[in-house]
């Protein structure tokens, strides 16, 4: 199921609050993403892309305020929402005694894939050659293009990159880039959070910047060119 | 259903194959179980009728510092490498998550108490090795592996993990322990059934309840 249809947005979040402990994090926070929508989230480190990566992902659970990914609703309904949901972290979230073939035919077992998607994803990734090598063996790139197929491995419709470039070769980078915009055209939902602000700005439809646990600024990526998303975030960051 | 029982079965498949690749779990277990039994013969100064009474003790004993040696290492390695994430991202039963682990962490402590039990049979000249006793084991080592899995969860979250889990483990698994080797003695002894059936429904028992509350409190445990 994606997006009721009384509503166009795939990913809704109303008045998002995450405190651990007493220290808030998220406060208040509203976003929305409709279908084919790609937002680059924008932010200092420790203004809350992680935090609220991770509540998007059912990872961690809101103190309060609504998530609704999908028209399932966060946390009651989080395996709904996981079933729809491709991940990819700052960290390779990888078996590293497994092959690659082994570690994606693990996760497409957990979700449900079929067994064929396994070479698809591989050589999307640029991976077939390495199938069969453990991953302990691959650079950090590599497990990161690995990560990657582990994502796109059941085919989602929302996919959440928290720093995906970490780690990537010039190569790696552009097969991103490539990959991103061809989710978007599918009509998959992205949100990626990066501090390159440059390709943020070219692979997004839209820039949100995140400044104390709230969007400060919320803007069509084709409104700016590089020098006033500089000075955008600039003002709304630093 | 069957999403739930197999995702139990990939999650037990992938610690199976990723231990049989590298081997660390296993060989730590196993060498210090080897050590313990070792440091026992050399320093178990007693008349054999006083070493076989003590001999239910020390395998428990091993099985229990082995296992919770294994238990830190597994759930440690799981946590750091943020592949417990990946596994928490995935459209499943948390349930099912806890019941995979378990296999594993049963397994790797079943095959480390038999190595226990080979060298404390062989080395004290004991008949360890009696149908009943598989019974004792099988039980024991459940009870263990499921208290330990639901303790290691919680502590892997916890600063100074590596002596959490000891300290969690012991008092909790302190039940299962006095059973087996009240078992384990009465059988040994070729005590009547009467004697030792007791302490094996007592196994079940705990068994049976600690399966059971992770089933319900695992989600919980997990929960940032």
């Amino acid at each position: 199921m994606i997006a009721s249809p009384a509503s166009p947005n795939v990913i809704e979040v109303r008045g998002l609050i995450k405190t651990f402990g007493l220290r808030p994090v998220l406060r208040g926070l509203d976003l929305s993403v409709v279908r084919g929508e790609c937002v680059a989230l924008l932010g200092a480190n420790g203004a809350g892309k992680t935090t609220l990566m991770r509540t998007l992902a059912a990872l961690s659970r809101p103190t309060a305020g609504t998530v609704t990914i999908g028209g399932w609703r966060l946390p009651d309904e989080a395996a709904a929402v996981r079933a729809q949901l491709g991940v990819v972290g700052h960290v390779p979230l990888l078996y590293t005694d497994l092959t690659a073939e082994e570690n994606l035919r693990f996760f497409a077992r957990l979700y449900g894939a079929a067994e064929s998607r396994i070479a698809i994803v591989l050589a999307r990734v640029g991976l077939s050659k390495r199938a069969r090598d453990r991953v302990g063996t691959f650079s950090r790139g590599m497990q990161q293009r690995l990560s990657i197929a582990r994502a796109i491995l059941h085919d989602p419709a929302v996919l959440l990159l928290d720093e995906p470039y970490t780690g990537l070769d010039v190569d790696g980078a552009a097969m991103l880039d490539t990959l991103i915009r061809d989710m978007r055209s599918d009509g998959r939902s992205l949100v990626m959070t990066s501090h390159d602000l440059e390709r943020s700005r070219t692979l997004s439809d839209r820039i949100a910047i995140l400044n104390r646990g709230v969007i400060a600024q919320s803007i069509a990526s084709d409104s700016l060119d590089s020098a006033a998303l500089a000075t955008l975030y600039k003002t709304n960051v630093l | 259903m069957r999403t739930f029982f197999n995702a139990v079965a990939a999650i037990a498949w992938k610690d199976l194959r990723a231990e049989f690749r590298s081997r660390q779990l296993i060989s730590a277990m196993a060498f210090f179980a080897l050590l313990a039994v070792l440091i026992f013969y050399f320093t178990l100064d007693a008349q054999r009728e006083a070493q076989l009474l003590a001999l239910p003790s020390i395998l428990w004993v091993i099985v229990v510092f082995a296992g919770t040696l294994g238990l830190n290492r597994s759930l440690a390695a799981e946590h750091d490498s943020g592949s417990l994430d990946a596994l928490l991202l995935a459209p499943i039963p948390r349930a099912s998550l806890f019941y995979g682990k378990l296999i594993g962490t049963w397994l790797f402590t079943l095959i480390v108490a038999i190595v226990a039990m080979f060298m404390l049979s062989l080395l004290f000249n004991a008949a360890l090795f009696l149908p009943q006793f598989w019974l004792v084991l099988l039980l024991g080592t459940i009870g263990f592996a499921t208290i330990g899995t639901l303790l290691g969860s919680i502590a892997v979250q916890a600063s100074g993990r590596e002596t959490t889990l000891p300290i969690l483990i012991v008092p909790v698994t302190l039940p299962i322990v006095m059973s087996a080797v009240r078992a384990t003695t009465a059988i040994l002894s070729n005590a009547p059934l009467v004697d030792w059936l007791p302490w094996l429904i007592t196994l079940a028992s705990i068994d049976a309840l600690f399966l059971a509350l992770a089933f319900v409190l695992f989600d919980f445990i997990v929960e940032e």
